[in-house]
């Protein structure tokens, strides 16, 4: 028998993971304070704490959850009805005292990403509120993972709550006709903080798991849009491949990471959500990046690795988002498919061009297919060049091991 | 919710009166206003270079030439709107012809 106690802390975790995001959204829809709809989430969940272990846990704890941080609300806004504004929200909690507490309760989740993409709030915030309102994530959390102080990540919400509500952002899904680019600023958002965790440290690592969970929720609430099944596919392809990613410190290349330490079962859940994506016909540049992506991660080797494919799906890619990182891959496939020569030349032509100046995989590339072609000396000066300018530890251990080969 | 749209450029491009009030893009962008029926008030403001700019220092008034601020846009005209939400503030903002090679600030009025 395990502990009752144990018991009602796990059901209150797990309600609290998958409950939290829609008590605050549909408390905001409610009220429209965001502050006053945290506290009451708050509230409900430690009510929760109280109380389950001795009335025992509800059958719908979503619903048990959401009844008592509107009465918590109510309370509160009760406790301190001044000014018209409040005695409006008052109203609108109010209302159908008889209301049956299972009844089915809309997702407002939707609204609520949306808001916090909003393009009018700083990107920084838009991460802190999807994070802090959605994910559920404490303040000091998300503070840590993003390497910043709790004072400093606090004024950040503070501040975007404060825009949300004095320069009107609208708590609603856009419409039609601003749709794709605000679904976009949405994805950005999420992909922002999956990448942010995909690193060794296991604070941040926290933060894949949590984009991934949000994208699937945004796959369930829009189910007829083919970008979110795509975000998940790409997130889940990397994801698959994080533990053959460095070894010991080292960045380990995907041309020499162990394949057999793959997860499997992640790749055949990205290639399906991939699938049902490309299934709807509209592509886009995550559907793209996941489809290059499933390229490598279903290769049973790197000599296996369809090159030619890749090249295509990177030149969509460009045609779809412009981006000088995107055709400094391309090369890299060309090359891979075509020839060192053929890409040698299309990586010369983006140096030239000055597009990519400081960024470390452009002479890092350069150095790799010049060391391909056998090219010792202009390999030796490019990684030279590209340790010079590599970010983390990781990679400058990569590079001189790649130099001291030479 | 009421909006002041300001509207900005660096005045490289300075059409007259006139050539705006024919502009199909300035035409659109009022029907769309009336429409919306949401303008309060607005002009056009004549360049930077027939700014003053007053500022009370020690108790002295100092009165120079030019705008405030050395920047490169200024502001060219302005409208209150009142507003559902700032979607439909940005909506307004984006139909202006300045729009394209200047820009629009919108600031909510503060109530």
């Amino acid at each position: 028998m395990t502990d009752p106690d144990d018991r009602v802390r796990a059901a209150v975790d797990a309600a609290y993971r998958d409950e939290w995001g829609q008590i605050v959204a549909t408390m905001i829809g409610l009220t429209g304070d965001w502050d006053l709809a945290e506290d009451a989430a708050q509230d409900a969940f430690a009510s929760a704490l109280a109380t389950w272990p001795r009335d025992g846990i509800p059958n719908q704890p979503g619903a048990w959850l959401t009844t008592t941080a509107r009465n918590r609300a109510t309370d509160k806004l009760r406790r301190d009805a001044v000014g018209a504004a409040k005695l409006r929200q008052l109203a609108v909690l109010a209302r159908d005292p008889d209301e049956s507490p299972m009844e089915e309760i809309p997702d407002e989740r939707l609204r609520l990403i949306f808001t916090c993409c909003h393009p009018a709030l700083p990107f920084p915030a838009r991460v802190a509120l999807t994070l802090r309102t959605l994910a559920g994530l404490t303040t000091a959390e998300i503070a840590r993972a993003f390497l910043t102080a709790e004072p400093t990540m606090a004024q950040r919400l503070v501040r975007a709550k404060r825009k949300i509500q004095e320069a009107g952002i609208p708590y609603r899904v856009p419409p039609a006709e601003l749709l794709p680019r605000r679904l976009a600023a949405v994805l950005a958002v999420l992909y922002l903080i999956f990448n942010e965790g995909y690193d060794e440290d296991e604070v941040r690592r926290a933060l894949t798991a949590e984009a991934i969970r949000l994208t699937r929720v945004l796959i369930r609430l829009m189910p007829a849009e083919p970008e979110p099944p795509g975000l998940l596919a790409l997130m889940l392809l990397h994801e698959a491949r994080r533990a053959t990613r460095t070894d010991d410190g080292v960045l380990v290349t995907l041309e020499d990471q162990d394949r057999s330490g793959w997860d499997q079962a992640l790749i055949l859940e990205g290639v399906e959500a991939l699938d049902a994506a490309l299934a709807m016909r509209r592509t886009g540049p995550y559907q793209l990046q996941a489809a290059i992506a499933a390229c490598h991660a279903t290769a049973p080797d790197a000599a296996s690795t369809d090159w030619s494919q890749i090249a295509n799906l990177y030149a969509d890619l460009a045609e779809l988002a412009p981006s000088p990182v995107v055709d400094l891959n391309r090369a890299v496939a060309v090359a891979m498919a075509d020839g060192i020569p053929v890409g040698l030349t299309l990586v010369d032509e983006l140096a030239a061009s000055g597009k990519l100046e400081g960024y470390y995989l452009l002479p890092a590339t350069r150095a790799d297919l010049l060391r391909r072609a056998g090219r010792a000396a202009e390999a030796r000066a490019a990684y030279e060049e590209a340790l010079e300018l590599a970010p983390t530890e990781a990679e400058r251990r990569y590079l001189s091991g790649r130099l001291s080969e030479l | 919710m009421r909006y002041v749209l300001l509207i900005c450029d660096d005045e490289k491009v300075s059409p007259s009166n006139e050539q705006l009030d024919a502009d199909p893009v300035h035409q659109a962008w009022r029907a769309d206003l009336e429409r919306r029926g949401g303008i309060e008030v607005g002009a056009r403001l004549r360049p930077v270079v027939d700014a003053t700019s007053v500022r009370v220092r020690d108790g002295e008034t100092l009165v120079s030439d030019g705008p405030y601020a050395e920047t490169k846009d200024f502001v060219g005209g302005f409208v209150i709107v009142e507003c559902d939400d700032l979607d439909e503030a940005i909506a307004i903002a984006a139909g202006h012809p300045y729009a394209r090679w200047g820009g629009v600030e919108i600031r909510p009025v503060w109530e």
